[in-house]
């Protein structure tokens, strides 16, 4: 094999892994800033909300960062499968993004306003939970395939609205709520923190059963999906991921009770990456599914080694000053830290 | 009803992206500003600098989040609206953006969190430094993505097969030929606006007597970077114009209204005003300077160049947008040298801070800046038409599949959204000038009150104003 075919072989998978890393961080870490905006309502008072605000109020734009590396990404490294997905979800994605402008002004805004300030209570509310939801629904309108011919999006602009798809977005927004009473539980003390963690025990087993349905759904509902789960020797070795689900939630719900600060928000974590790694065991190598892989769908070698070198250099230094601002904001937030 | 998707498709996106450009530009030329504050304040320890810097932050906060939010629904856009686009192009404009993301979005927005909330967390020097890292950024985004614009409108260092563009060398595709001088005058262009936002500002309090101190500051600030830049930026746009020439002659001939040279007739002239006519391809009203045209584009007397109408009709870009968008522009750009030079006569002459007639209409200037680079906008933009990537893709080819309705849906709620979400932010943004730096001289409160409440705002609004609100 000379060495471009190689290329054209391997550059591809590389460039998916990338992107479902981009995508995994941007779901952990959005995803709790997020669930901090769904239970915003549940908290008891104002000072309560500055305190739950202010505990992601210097990450989130950085957390947001993600999702245009994510549609960015698909746009450098499978242009066509961007120009495929992005007419197929057109409303959806367009109601995440609107959702997210609202959320987004809402931490500025609300420091600013005094008699309105109720007002963008409701927008981060909203805007929170809709760009959740519409998220979920992006990922079950994902999973479930789109129509395609001559290698464009061929279908109408309601394929994506089916019951899978809605539950999906259901299910989005109860795991950011549960990843957001985790942080809060670990970022947060005093009352803040009690009643995070008493959300959190019961936005676990609902998790869970929305995991559960999902589960049982796809295989039942795709065929392809249950060919690559249900078939000996993948059984075997696909089998643990159900089993280590299970065990983590239930290590979770002990720390929880046990009043554990740290391990909760980790243990959630791991929780997320099982599910989105039992996601992509299902769909890989498809991009587009049902018919579309990563290697239809891949932009030329020479524009995925240039933005490879470029990645290799530039994300470990991003990666490392990610983290060194999420050092000094570490520990409780502590009073006057909304303040600039 | 039959909604027209390219239509729709073309409004929204010049709706989205023209609300979205007005906040970079601002923040842009904002966190540069703050930037020097800091380091002003570092080098000097003059504390009027550090008030200055934590007041302009607070507003570069609101600008900064509506831009973002903004700028998220763009680069989503292109997969969106113009998915066939993404399809030819990609391959190119790709990288573009994803080295904008990793060397420019997450460097702002990751030290934009120590820039706002780490006063009271980090010391002195890395906060400068988080300042220095969110103006650099800003810039850095700048550059990445007038660089993809820049090769749309002239594309340089790929070769196109079966109607798909591709990459052969990187280096000529980000510095293609028109890129080195739009940047330059899109960087100016920020600075400039910024610096009559805070002339405006500055000049507001001095007329209401208020902070002395640090208005008079803000005004020495801004007045001698207009006096500089104004005049740099009239050079730099006339030698993008002459680049223009060279590589988008039609979109010239429609800036300056020029349809053909007249056989016999010598030299092109200046049209300053008329109205142009498509249909009868020519001007109605027409007010022009003979000879001046040749002189400015050809650098002489006589000297023609290629009228519209020797171009076919299709290959035409509408000729009214940019004519009356260049004058706007350049009509802004000569009152901007005047103001500059004005104010730095006044400071000589150590008069400027009596001067009634030049500070209350300086109040008023702030929109300026963002007119012109709107106006500017439309130029580049519509000239560029009728393709999206000049000779490899035409704007009716790049739409995606998508239906009317659901293009005519999203725009609603795009001038819904947008209409009320971003006129409170401008709201907002005047309160915050309203209130003034005195807000930002306050001290963190103590440690010893309980964790995690913030005192400000547990003690009520009306205590809160009491203590943000300067004593008027
Ligand atoms: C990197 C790409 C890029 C950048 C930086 C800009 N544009 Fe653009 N613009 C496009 C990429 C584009 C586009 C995707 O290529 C469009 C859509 C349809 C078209 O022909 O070009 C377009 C169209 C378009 C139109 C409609 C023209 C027409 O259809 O007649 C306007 C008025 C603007 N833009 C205005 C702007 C403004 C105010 C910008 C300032 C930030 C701007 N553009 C930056
Ligand atoms: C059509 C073209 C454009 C796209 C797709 C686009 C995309 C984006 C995106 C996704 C963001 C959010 C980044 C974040 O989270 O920090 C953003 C913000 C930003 N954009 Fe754009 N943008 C476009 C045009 C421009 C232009 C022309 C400029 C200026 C020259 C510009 C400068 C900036 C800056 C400085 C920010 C940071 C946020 C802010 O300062 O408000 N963008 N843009
Ligand atoms: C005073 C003399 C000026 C001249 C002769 C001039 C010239 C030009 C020309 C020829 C273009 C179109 C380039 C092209 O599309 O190929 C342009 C675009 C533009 N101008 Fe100006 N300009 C002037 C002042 C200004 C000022 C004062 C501002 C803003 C503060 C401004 C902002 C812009 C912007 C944002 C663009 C679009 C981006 C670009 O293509 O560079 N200009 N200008």
């Amino acid at each position: 094999m000379d060495i471009s075919a190689g290329m054209e072989l391997y550059l591809p998978v590389i460039w998916a892994l990338l992107l479902a890393v981009a995508i995994a961080m941007y779901v952990v870490l959005d995803g709790f800033d997020l669930g901090i905006g769904i239970l915003f309502p549940f908290a008891k008072d104002e000072r309560e909300r500055d305190q739950m605000m202010n505990s992601v109020a210097p990450f989130w734009d950085g957390n947001e960062t993600w999702l245009i590396l994510g549609g960015g990404g698909l746009l450098v490294a499978f242009p066509r499968a961007y120009a495929i997905v992005m007419p197929a979800l057109y409303l959806p994605v367009i109601f995440m993004l609107l959702s997210l402008v609202f959320r987004g002004v809402a931490f500025e805004f609300r420091w600013v306003a005094d008699t309105s300030r109720f007002l963008w209570n409701i927008a981060f509310t909203g805007g929170s939970t809709l760009a959740a939801f519409f998220q979920g629904v992006l990922l079950g309108g994902f999973v479930q395939g789109l129509k395609v011919e001559n290698g464009a999006f061929a279908g109408g602009p309601l394929d994506w609205a089916t019951p899978f798809a809605l539950l999906c977005g259901l299910g989005v927004v109860a795991g950011y709520a549960l990843i957001g009473s985790a942080w809060l539980v670990m970022k947060t003390d005093g009352a803040t923190a009690a009643r995070a963690r008493s959300h959190a025990l019961r936005l676990l087993p609902a998790v869970l059963a929305f995991m559960a349905v999902v589960s049982v759904w796809t295989p039942l509902a795709f065929p392809r999906i249950a060919e690559r789960w249900f078939t000996t020797p993948n059984l075997f070795y696909l089998a643990p991921v159900p089993l280590v689900t299970l065990a983590l939630a239930y290590g979770v719900w002990r720390w929880l009770a046990k009043g554990n600060e740290y391990l909760p928000f980790l243990g959630v974590i791991g929780l997320f990456l099982l599910g989105y790694a039992g996601i992509g065991i299902s769909i890989f190598p498809n991009l587009v599914p049902p018919s579309l892989t990563v290697w239809d769908t891949a932009a030329a070698p020479a524009s995925q080694i240039f933005m490879l070198i470029g990645t290799i250099f530039i994300l470990p230094l991003v990666l490392c000053y990610v983290a060194f601002v999420y050092w000094i904001f570490r520990g409780k937030v502590r009073e006057g830290d909304g303040y600039h | 009803m039959d909604f027209d998707p390219i239509i729709l498709a073309r409004i929204q996106f010049a709706f989205t992206v023209s609300f979205h450009v007005i906040f970079p530009a601002f923040t842009i030329g904002l966190s540069a500003y703050v930037a020097t504050l800091e380091v002003l304040w570092l080098v000097t320890g003059a504390e009027r600098y550090h008030r200055i810097a934590r007041f302009f932050t607070k507003i570069f906060a609101v600008s900064f989040a509506m831009g973002v939010v903004s700028g998220i629904v763009l680069s989503y856009q292109f997969g969106t609206n113009w998915s066939r686009f993404a399809d030819v192009a990609g391959n190119v404009i790709g990288p573009l953006i994803g080295y904008e993301v990793l060397t420019a979005f997450f460097l702002e927005a990751t030290f934009l969190g120590i820039m706002l909330f780490g006063w009271n967390r980090v010391p002195k020097g890395l906060h400068v430094f988080a300042s220095l890292a969110v103006a650099f950024g800003t810039a850095t985004s700048a550059f990445w993505i007038l660089s993809a614009n820049s090769w749309m409108q002239f594309p340089a260092g790929h070769e196109v097969r079966d109607g798909i563009a591709y990459p052969v060398d990187w280096l000529q595709v980000i510095f293609n030929p028109t890129f080195p001088l739009r940047f330059a005058h899109m960087v100016t262009a920020c600075y400039l606006t910024t610096a009559f936002v805070v002339l405006a500002v500055g000049a507001r309090y001095v007329v209401a007597n208020r902070y002395p101190e640090d208005s008079r500051t803000m005004i020495r600030m801004a007045l001698g970077l207009i006096a500089i830049l104004a005049p740099v930026q009239a050079f730099i746009g006339d030698s993008h114009g002459l680049v223009t020439l060279q590589h988008q002659p039609a979109k010239i001939a429609a800036i300056e209204g020029h349809w053909e040279n007249e056989p016999g007739a010598q030299g092109v002239p200046l049209v300053l005003f008329a109205i142009p006519n498509e249909a009868a391809e020519k001007n109605d009203y027409q007010i022009a300077i003979p000879h001046l045209g040749s002189v400015i584009l050809t650098h002489s007397w006589d000297g023609t160049f290629q009228g519209l109408k020797s171009f076919p009709a299709e290959d035409r870009p509408p000729v009214a947008i940019p004519f009356f968008a260049f004058r706007i522009m350049v009509g802004i750009g000569l009152l901007m040298i005047l103001i500059g030079w004005a104010g730095q006569f006044l400071l000589w002459r150590r008069r400027l801070f009596d001067t009634d007639w030049f500070l209350k209409p300086a109040q008023y200037v702030w929109p300026l800046g963002f007119l012109a680079i709107i106006s500017g906008w439309f130029v580049t933009e519509v000239g560029r038409q009728p393709w999206v990537a000049t000779g490899i893709l035409r704007t009716v080819d790049a739409i995606s599949p998508v239906h009317g309705w659901a293009v005519a849906l999203t725009l609603a709620l795009f001038v819904a959204v947008y209409g009320i979400v971003f006129s409170m932010g401008i709201y907002y943004i005047n309160r915050l000038i309203v209130r003034g730096p005195a807000g930002s001289s306050i001290e963190p409160p103590p440690r010893d009150i309980p964790p995690g409440n913030r005192p400000l705002a547990a003690a009520g609004h009306a205590a809160r104003d009491a203590i943000i609100k300067p004593a008027e």
